[in-house]
């Protein structure tokens, strides 16, 4: 009976692998019946963290690229109209997932693709796209490494030299710091990066830098190194996660010292962790809420009337800078379809270096030499704990 | 002795057609079709068959039960990458560190003697992933092979965590680039015949030939008089003892041997991934292949293989659409939603593991249910012959 | 003096980790004891409890003093339903069967969490007066640090005069002892174990309660971490022994905390000039524990010594 029973499993093995390459090759043929209309499909694919520990910020950047998508579904590719579909990955905030999940998107005939939140991520899945000639738009990857030496990869974002030298200049500027606590996440190629760029234009003898590994729940020892080392500024650009962590363990030990981080603080989760607590928070980041009072008065129409997307922004209608990032994306790959007069991946990458956007986080265009967004200032924003909003300080260059 | 030359020619047999199949689907199958998540699941497959073989040898061959897997593929993975790094890439690769490494064997020997000596350089590199991780379970292997199972498989899991903190060390940084990711050294897609667009790709056979040769020494040493030694001693230590065989020295060897292939297994899996990141390989690595030892039955090599497709198939490609809306044609997006894939691959693992405690082979091999079937259908033949008479 | 004062903050917190350890430690050391069995999916009961009180709280506004009780039931209806579930029925299988059925357990609490929560990290309310700061020689911390391990020992006091006085508890010892000649002796086996998981289930829900009110995030793999590290601090402890789970988790928590601070430590009282970046070491100090215990004292520090049977 067992041997039967294997044998029977064997086949149904057997069977399956037919039926998942049968089921996938339908898919294609049907592919038309993904829309609402008969219009002929273009695919972006959306290569986000929806889940793990960026999956917060992942889905607010989807937020941003849905709601474009709501208000510009289709677009004209060389006298053709198109209806956009967004195909979505999740990489799962995983380094070791994110080639996978960039497949999966390759796979499904993307004819661009947009993300990832998180650096680390882009840069395993880097070489994939290459290998397919996929052409990638960064959205608020800001580590270097994403772009640099390769031609495929492009980005809307400022890069984290950039903004760790902007948050340097600004600790120094503001509160007169000397000593600096910088802390990151071990493996994590954001945090890591910008805390070391941060060292580099702060100067690193005064700085301790430490990093947690991952799956830490208790910050209160690494709040305890800060005090003990008599820093003056507390910088942990790390994910929202656990910046929540952080900042409740900062509040409860009453450590009397400003933290500085920077743009995936710039989230609600932040604001809802800080209300009503006694601290102090700086952040970088790309959008001021009211930067574009169409927009924001567009989205947070759109938030307040879809449930899940009320939820995936974490319950309110506070426009998060990624989700003002995430539409501008949609709307550069629109703009180079349009350039490049063609849905295919290798038309779109011929051209997109070439592409600008007037977008609400200011004018997009790339340099030449890694395709790099050409930026120069970055939005400091403080949190007032008291009515749990953001409170706009400056605009802050490099000098 | 006939019938064992019989069994001996289908494998070969078999092993063709699969290398022909391979090929033959990699030179049909373009990048972008919908079916290139074959040619990338079957890679993946490739790399876990062969550390779930690994494993067995140990869990199920030895019965010494180990769950140091995900440790030792770290070190195959990141000797393996930090010897390829091309040379001129490698600053852009430590980017923060100074690094003191300055090797790359595909590049030093493919200078020297061309294509082949490239080909020679990376052989090189994996074969050193394995010794790597073989001299330090050879070390590990002192204090905890005297531990009896739970107890050596909580040690050595303990030693897989210890080896992933050393590695990322700041204070290594100058060779492992600490907690930062090893990239741009040879990967599975620089595997190609011929160059620009007339190249050939034959990444997905070279990581089915890599799997099936590592694969075929470790089922010789099976059926080697060490293979019967460790069933020995997986079946009654005390007896095995007695018999005259050296408890620890057999489990040395099969330590070792596992963690050898193990670490190549890393290094295959390096290749596969495009990056090295010591946060990867995490004890849900070990979990993950300790489960398709026991989907595919403990002590059983073919056992394993097939359970590895099957894992690495369903996880990564057939149950994708669980997560994205869409599955078999039905449109549930409330319930097809962000992470139901994972749910009901784990529900299937567990009903399985509970109704179908021997896994898929038992410790059978492949050739005894193919036997078994013929049986069947010969003991069957006449009487449906007096059924139509 | 100066050292005094560095190293107090770390004191405190691994003290108070060093309890919660403890309390999850305490149902890894009892499964054990009876069922020879690393039950991995014990962390993830910890985890699912901490969710449940989260939803408790903030999706079905239930308050908070109906809250604790229900999520605690509900934390030992869940480790019940995981014994009869998927350890019951494999009572007879060997022994590897069984502890991957407990990771296949694991693996599907986690994941069923990641598809309930949608991956995003949930916020675990905060209990009043637990979660106050207050101020213990000029270190500022929350309260539940201070209570956590009071709690403990109380706790486990009881536990332990639970086991020693009464009929079930007797029964405990003796399926611990000789699980066969306690069947033979007429013991019901099946529902001793079922107590077990019971009250290992009840204290892995009160340390999710004093876990997540100190660190109020939660997150799939929250329980992950802390559950290996209880489970070294059972091994460390002596398995088995609830006492000895009590010890191994301080040991394990104070080691870790002082660990992390370290570098601070050596430097502030001049010893090191640099910093060695030993906090990335804090979880693998751990297993370093572990592995010592091991080789040294293989039954662990106040294990009982288990005679080897052919």
């Amino acid at each position: 009976m067992r041997k039967f029973l294997t044998i029977l499993f064997a086949c149904m093995l057997v069977l399956t692998l037919f039926a998942g390459c049968g089921g996938n090759s339908g898919n294609d043929q049907g592919a038309a019946d993904d829309g609402d209309t008969d219009l002929p499909i273009v695919r972006i694919g959306v290569f986000e963290p929806q889940s793990g520990d960026n999956g917060a910020g992942g889905k607010q950047e989807i937020l941003g690229m849905q709601y474009a998508n709501v208000v510009t579904p289709t677009v004209d590719i060389a006298g053709t109209t198109y209806e956009v579909v967004l195909e979505y990955a999740d990489n799962q905030s995983a380094n070791d997932k994110a080639p996978s999940a960039a497949q999966t998107l390759i796979s499904k005939g993307c004819s661009i693709v947009l993300g990832s939140y998180g650096s680390g991520v882009s840069i395993a899945a880097s070489d994939t796209f290459k290998d397919a000639g996929m052409p990638v738009v960064g959205v608020t990857c800001t580590n270097p490494a994403v772009t640099a030496g390769n031609s495929h990869y492009f980005r809307i974002c400022f890069l984290d030299p950039f903004q760790g030298t902007v948050l340097a200049n600004f600790a120094k500027d503001q509160f007169k710091a000397s000593k600096a606590y910088c802390l990151a996440k071990l493996g994590d190629d954001y945090s890591g990066g910008l805390c070391n760029f941060f060292m580099d234009a702060f100067g690193e003898a005064n700085c301790r830098y430490e990093m947690f590994p991952e799956g830490t729940n208790d910050y209160s020892t690494y709040v305890a190194n800060a005090k003990a080392y008599g820093a003056d500024v507390f910088f942990s650009p790390v994910s929202t996660e656990a910046a929540a962590l952080i900042i409740d363990q900062v509040a409860s030990q009453g450590l009397d010292m400003p933290i500085l981080a920077g743009d995936t603080w710039d989230s609600n989760v932040i604001l809802n962790a800080a209300k009503g607590k006694n601290v102090e928070i700086f952040v970088t980041t790309f959008y001021q809420e009211g930067g574009a009072p169409s927009f924001d008065a567009g989205i947070k129409n759109w938030i307040n009337s879809d449930a899940t997307a009320k939820a995936n922004n974490g319950g309110d209608d506070m426009i998060a800078a990624v989700s003002a990032m995430g539409y501008d994306a949609y709307y550069l790959a629109l703009e180079a379809l349009k350039v490049a007069g063609s849905t295919k991946p290798g038309d779109v990458l011929a051209i997109l270096g070439g592409v600008t956007y007037d977008g609400v986080s200011g004018a997009i265009a790339f340099d030449t030499v890694n395709g790099d967004a050409v930026r120069s200032v970055a939005f400091v924003k403080r949190c007032d704990t008291s009515s749990g909003e953001w409170v706009f300080i400056k605009q802050q260059g490099v000098n | 002795m006939e019938n064992k030359r019989i069994q001996n020619l289908t494998s070969v047999v078999f092993l063709l057609a699969l290398f022909a199949l391979v090929i033959f689907l990699e030179q049909v199958i373009k990048p972008t079709d919908t079916m290139a998540m074959l040619l990338t699941v079957t890679k993946k497959s490739a790399v876990y068959a062969l550390v779930a073989v690994s494993m067995n040898l140990l869990n199920g061959f030895t019965g010494l039960f180990s769950l140091g897997q995900a440790g030792f593929m770290l070190m195959g993975a990141y000797t393996y990458a930090i010897f390829t790094i091309e040379s001129e890439r490698r600053d852009s690769v430590y980017y923060y560190f100074d690094q003191v490494v300055n090797v790359s064997l595909p590049e030093t020997l493919g200078g020297a003697l061309g294509s082949v000596g490239w080909l020679v350089g990376v052989l090189l590199a994996i074969i050193l992933g394995g010794l790597v991780a073989a001299g330090v379970a050879y070390l590990i292997g002192f204090p905890v092979l005297r531990l009896k199972s739970d107890y050596l498989a909580i040690a050595t899991l303990g030693f897989a965590e210890i080896i992933r903190a050393i590695f990322q060390w700041r204070m290594l940084g100058p060779v492992t680039n600490a907690a930062n990711p090893l990239k741009s050294y040879v990967r599975l897609s620089d595997f190609k015949i011929g160059t620009g667009d007339a190249a050939i790709n034959i990444s997905t056979f070279v990581a089915v030939l890599l799997a099936v040769v590592c694969i075929g020494i470790i089922v010789m040493l099976i059926n080697s008089s060490y293979g019967r030694a460790f069933k020995a001693i997986r079946e009654d230590e005390v007896a095995a003892e007695a018999m005259g065989i050296n408890l620890y020295k057999h489990k040395q060897i099969a330590f070792c041997i596992s963690s050898f292939f193990a670490g190549v297994g890393g290094a295959m899996l390096a290749m596969f991934a495009n990056t090295v990141q010591a946060n990867n390989f995490k004890s849900n690595m070990t979990f993950e292949i300790l489960l398709i030892v026991v989907l595919g039955g403990i002590g059983s090599v073919s056992g394993s293989c097939i359970a590895a497709v099957f894992f690495i198939f369903a996880s990564e490609w057939w149950l994708r659409g669980l997560d994205s809306g869409r599955f078999l044609g039905i449109f549930a997006p409330g319930i097809f939603r962000n992470g139901f894939r994972l749910v009901i691959f784990s529900v299937g693992i567990m009903l399985v593991i509970l109704f179908f405690r021997r896994g898929l082979m038992g410790d059978k091999e492949l050739p005894y249910y193919v036997k078994w079937i013929k049986d069947k259908l010969t003991t069957q033949k006449p009487k449906a012959g007096e059924a139509n008479g | 003096m100066v050292l005094f004062n560095t190293t107090l903050p770390y004191l405190l917190s691994g003290i108070s980790v060093g309890g919660q350890y403890a309390l999850i430690a305490i149902g890894y050391t009892m499964v054990y004891g009876i069922l020879r069995l690393i039950n991995f999916a014990h962390a993830d009961v910890f985890m699912v409890s901490a969710l449940c009180m989260v939803y408790a709280v903030t999706t079905f506004q239930i308050p908070l003093y109906i809250a604790i009780p229900l999520v605690v039931a509900l934390t030992v209806l869940l480790g019940f339903a995981i014994e009869r579930v998927a350890y019951r029925p494999l009572r007879s299988a060997p022994r590897m069967s069984v502890m991957v059925s407990a990771i296949a357990v694991s693996y599907t609490l986690q994941n069923l969490a990641l598809y309930i929560t949608g991956g995003l990290n949930k916020n675990y309310p905060s209990i009043p007066w637990l979660s106050d700061s207050i101020t213990v020689l000029e270190a500022t911390t929350k309260r539940v640090t201070v209570v956590t391990p009071f709690l403990t020992i109380a706790l486990v006091v009881i536990l332990v005069m639970f086991i020693q006085r009464t009929k079930i508890g007797t029964a405990m010892r003796a399926v611990a002892k000789d699980f066969e000649t306690s069947r033979l002796m007429g013991i019901k086996v099946d529902s001793v174990i079922s107590m077990t998981f019971i009250i290992g289930s009840f204290l892995a829900g009160i340390g999710s309660m004093l876990f997540f009110t100190n660190y109020p995030g939660v997150i799939p793999t929250a329980g992950a971490m802390p559950g290996m590290k209880a489970f070294v601090a059972a091994v460390f402890g002596g398995i088995g022994s609830i006492p000895g789970a009590v010890l191994g988790g301080f040991v394990i928590g104070i080691c870790e905390s002082l660990i992390k601070g370290l570098d601070t430590i050596l430097v502030n009282t001049g010893l090191l000039q640099s910093p060695l970046e030993l906090a990335t070491f804090s979880d693998a100090f751990t297993f370093v524990l572990l592995i010592l215990i091991l080789v040294f004292k293989p039954t662990g520090l106040l294990g009982e010594k288990i005679a080897d049977k052919v």
